[in-house]
């Protein structure tokens, strides 16, 4: 009896995967600049982060170990899902742990802790033009990009500060690559923007509906647009993490109950994890340690 | 310049294409010249193209030959043949017009107006509209109408506020297109003096005056335009 | 008064197969000059200022404009970039639809700032003041700064293109038909606006209208066209009052008096 018919290594054929592979070493020949390419169908709805398991399909490699988080976390069900299937079709090792991953997936969110030159972080992108809202023309969108013409994105941030009171724009907050392109680093919060900035590792962004990629090569300038009076700022916490006192971080807002009980946790699960392992506590955990003792 | 302005063998009529193309001729062979300080009038009956004549030395009228030349600086211009920038550096500078009509101009002052031809030869704005004052003043148009557009005005007003506009600058010569048409006796004799100030100051003076006590009082000579008429060659 | 023009049109044509644009389009403007190109339907005037303002390719001919360096360049010659940034910085464009020349979703203000934010403009706090300045001196009310033009009248809101348009200093501004379509009253205003604009920032413009009583007002010369060509020009007062060609005798005869 033959055996079953198996998916190629990472489920895309190879051609595919050249094909992106190449879009993938332009992009990070030109900083921030959103390379068109031939996006395929994936075994999941655009809006899932079919562009993300392109790029991540396309680079991994049999001894890679892969991380995917959502949202910061390892646990949610796109996270696990995708994690599966590149188990299934390319039989590599999986981690939830940061520091053990080659290549992390991610949506949304930046790991708090510092990335190194050995790994890539793939960002999944719904919307890669930063122009897009202001100027619906592609056409459009494209000379401005070409001629360095953002006077446009600016406008957009002097509206904010008209209307607001200040930069509004929380997430998906616009930056300029190494001075020349002007970028959507995906709709992360703020907080995460100066991550980007002389990272040691490699980031590559896939938007698979769109039909794009662009990158970020390792210790490359990206600087968050803003006002000379009105600098770029991140978000501050007033909280620590209830769970694991984490001061500084990205924190989720968990709702315990209806009666307004609530609480702040990292919203990077394998952060809170590893610093409860080793012996931090936040504030809900104090009491039931002592407790225990 | 002794001789500021010359006009020589000047011919001009006027092509009718809505009439089938009738020609009216208005003026044949036209020669005299002004000199510094002097005040020439133009004389004939109306309708013989005394203000066409005016009009084709301001340049708003084109002739059909001949040369009309003007001291301008320290050049001669010949209007005739002019680029429209150089008539209008002529008109900026040297050459002025008091028309028979204020066209009016939808929210400006008339003491904006008068003031006018002194901010486009750069005069400081305060300066320039003293001066529109102090002659506003002498011509007695009443203070509660120097801030008001002149298109209300009566014609004797608006007659007042041109000739302040067209007296206000030193152009070396001035072309006065029936200046006291609207205007009382008082009024007359006011302009009758402004007129013989610049002809003191040497400025070339070419006008039109209907009424004769002024025409008296200002005259130097009379040129009469009957002569240069291609009626009297078809009357004769 | 320089001797150098500032635009050199020569044999400017635009073809539409064997249908004529315009033909043969021949003119030097200088700093501070006005010209309004005249002439109703289908004369071709409006194909003629696109074609001077790289909206529009000219089949022959060409338009060279004098640099701030002092150099002189074929605009269709250019690369598009630097056409583009010309465009935003040393001209002005005012459409007769101020939609056309608008963003209308975004704020008076940020209307106004956003040529200053294209040319690299930083300061939040200057960059409205800057804006609040142009406001007042097209007479829109500075507390409105922060409301979109789409709650303008249509005076207004051509009012607000033009402060948007002059906000970089150019130095040549095209006008199609500024005052078309705005109640009398209202274009009494703008001219007058205009006039004062003109004078006080010594812009060269030209001006493309088919209303006569603006070519009065607004220019120092003026050309008329007719089919495509240039059939009349010369000083404004002078073709106005003492029109040589036909059809201009007939436009001239067309006016209504009020």
């Amino acid at each position: 009896m033959t055996d079953l018919a198996t998916y190629n290594f990472a489920y895309l054929d190879e051609q595919t995967k050249r094909m992106i592979r190449r879009a993938i070493l332009k992009a990070i020949a030109i900083p921030g600049y959103q390379v068109p390419f031939a996006s395929r169908e994936m075994p999941m709805p655009y809006g899932w982060g079919t562009g993300g398991v392109q790029v991540t399909a396309s680079i991994i490699g049999p001894e890679d170990v892969l991380k995917v988080i959502d949202q910061g976390a390892d646990d949610t069900t796109n996270a696990v899902s995708i994690r599966a299937f590149f188990q299934k079709v390319a039989n590599v090792a999986v981690t939830t742990h940061t520091s053990d991953a080659t290549i992390i997936q991610t949506r949304h969110r930046i790991p708090e802790q510092k990335l190194g030159e050995n790994q890539v972080l793939v960002y999944q992108v719904p919307i890669p033009e930063p122009l897009r809202f202001l100027e619906p023309r592609e056409t459009e969108t494209r000379k401005m990009h070409a001629l360095e013409e953002y006077g446009l994105m600016h406008v957009k941030l002097y509206e904010d500060i008209a209307h607001n009171g200040r930069i509004s724009k929380t997430y998906a907050y616009p930056v300029k690559v190494d001075s020349r392109y002007v970028m959507d680093p995906s709709p992360t919060p703020k907080f995460d923007n100066p991550k980007m900035h002389m990272s040691d590792a490699l980031q590559l962004f896939g938007a698979g509906r769109e039909k794009r990629i662009y990158a970020v090569p390792p210790y490359t300038e990206v600087v968050s647009l803003d006002f000379e009076d009105y600098p770029f700022e991140v978000q501050k916490f007033d909280q620590n993490c209830a769970l694991c006192g984490a001061h500084g971080v990205y924190l989720d807002e968990v709702v315990l109950d209806d009666k307004g009980g609530r609480m702040f946790v990292c919203s990077d699960t394998d952060h809170c994890e590893d610093r409860r392992e080793h012996g931090h506590v936040g504030e809900m955990l104090a009491p039931s340690k002592e407790a225990a003792e | 310049m002794a001789t500021p302005l010359v006009v020589s063998e000047v011919f001009k009529s006027f092509t009718m294409h809505l009439r089938d193309g009738i020609k009216l001729p208005v003026v044949n062979d036209v020669n005299f010249s002004v000199a510094s300080g002097e005040c020439v009038v133009l004389g004939g009956p109306s309708g013989i193209g005394k203000s066409s004549i005016l009009k084709m030395l301001y340049g708003n009228y084109a002739v059909d030959a001949g040369q009309i030349l003007v001291g301008h600086k320290d050049k001669i211009v010949d209007i005739a043949h002019a680029d429209p920038r150089t008539i209008l550096e002529v008109r900026r500078h040297t050459l002025g017009y008091v028309s028979q009509f204020l066209r009016t101009v939808p929210r400006v002052s008339a003491l904006d107006v008068v003031a006018e031809p002194l901010f486009a030869r750069g005069v400081d704005a305060a300066q320039a509209k003293d001066k529109a004052a102090e002659l506003l003043a002498k011509l007695n148009l009443p203070r509660e109408l120097w801030s008001l557009p002149p298109a209300t005005f009566s014609g004797g007003e608006q007659q007042r506020v041109n000739i302040a506009r067209g007296f206000i600058t030193s152009h070396r010569i001035l072309l006065l297109d029936e200046p006291t048409a609207s205007l009382d006796a008082v009024n007359r004799r006011v302009v009758v003096e402004m007129i013989a100030e610049k002809k003191r100051e040497g400025v070339a003076m070419l006008g039109i005056f209907h009424d004769e006590e002024v025409r008296e009082a200002v005259a130097d000579r009379i040129l009469d335009v009957s002569q240069f008429s291609p009626r009297k060659a078809i009357a004769a | 008064m320089t001797d150098t023009p500032l635009l050199k049109v020569s044999g400017v044509s635009k073809f539409y197969g064997s249908r004529i644009g315009c033909k043969d389009v021949n003119f030097e403007l200088w700093p501070g000059e006005v010209l309004a190109i005249v002439g109703e339907s289908g004369s071709g005037k409006t194909t003629l200022l696109n074609c001077l303002s790289t909206r529009l390719m000219p089949t022959a001919g060409s338009v060279e404009y004098r640099m701030r360096d002092g150099n002189f360049r074929d605009l269709y010659h250019m690369s598009e970039a630097e056409r583009r940034f010309l465009m935003r910085t040393d001209w002005g464009f005012v459409h007769q639809n101020p939609a056309d020349g608008l963003r209308m979703t975004v704020s008076a203000g940020a209307n106004v700032g956003e040529r200053l934010m294209a040319i690299g403009d930083r300061h939040y706090g200057k960059i409205r003041e800057t804006a609040s300045d142009w406001l007042s001196r097209v007479e829109i009310s500075t507390d409105r700064i922060d409301d979109q033009p789409r709650a303008f009248s249509g005076g207004m809101r051509q009012r607000l293109q033009i402060a948007r348009n002059l906000v970089t200093g150019p130095r040549l501004v095209f006008m199609d038909e500024p005052t078309g379509g705005l109640d009398v009253s209202v274009q009494a205003r703008l001219l007058d606006l205009l006039r004062g604009l003109v004078n006080d920032l010594g812009l060269a413009a030209i001006v493309v209208t088919h209303d006569l009583a603006v070519a009065r007002l607004l220019s120092h010369r003026m050309m008329v066209m007719k089919d495509g060509h240039v059939i009349e020009h010369g000083l404004t007062d002078r073709v106005l009052d003492d029109p040589r060609e036909p059809y201009t005798q007939l436009l001239v005869s067309s006016i209504l008096q009020v």
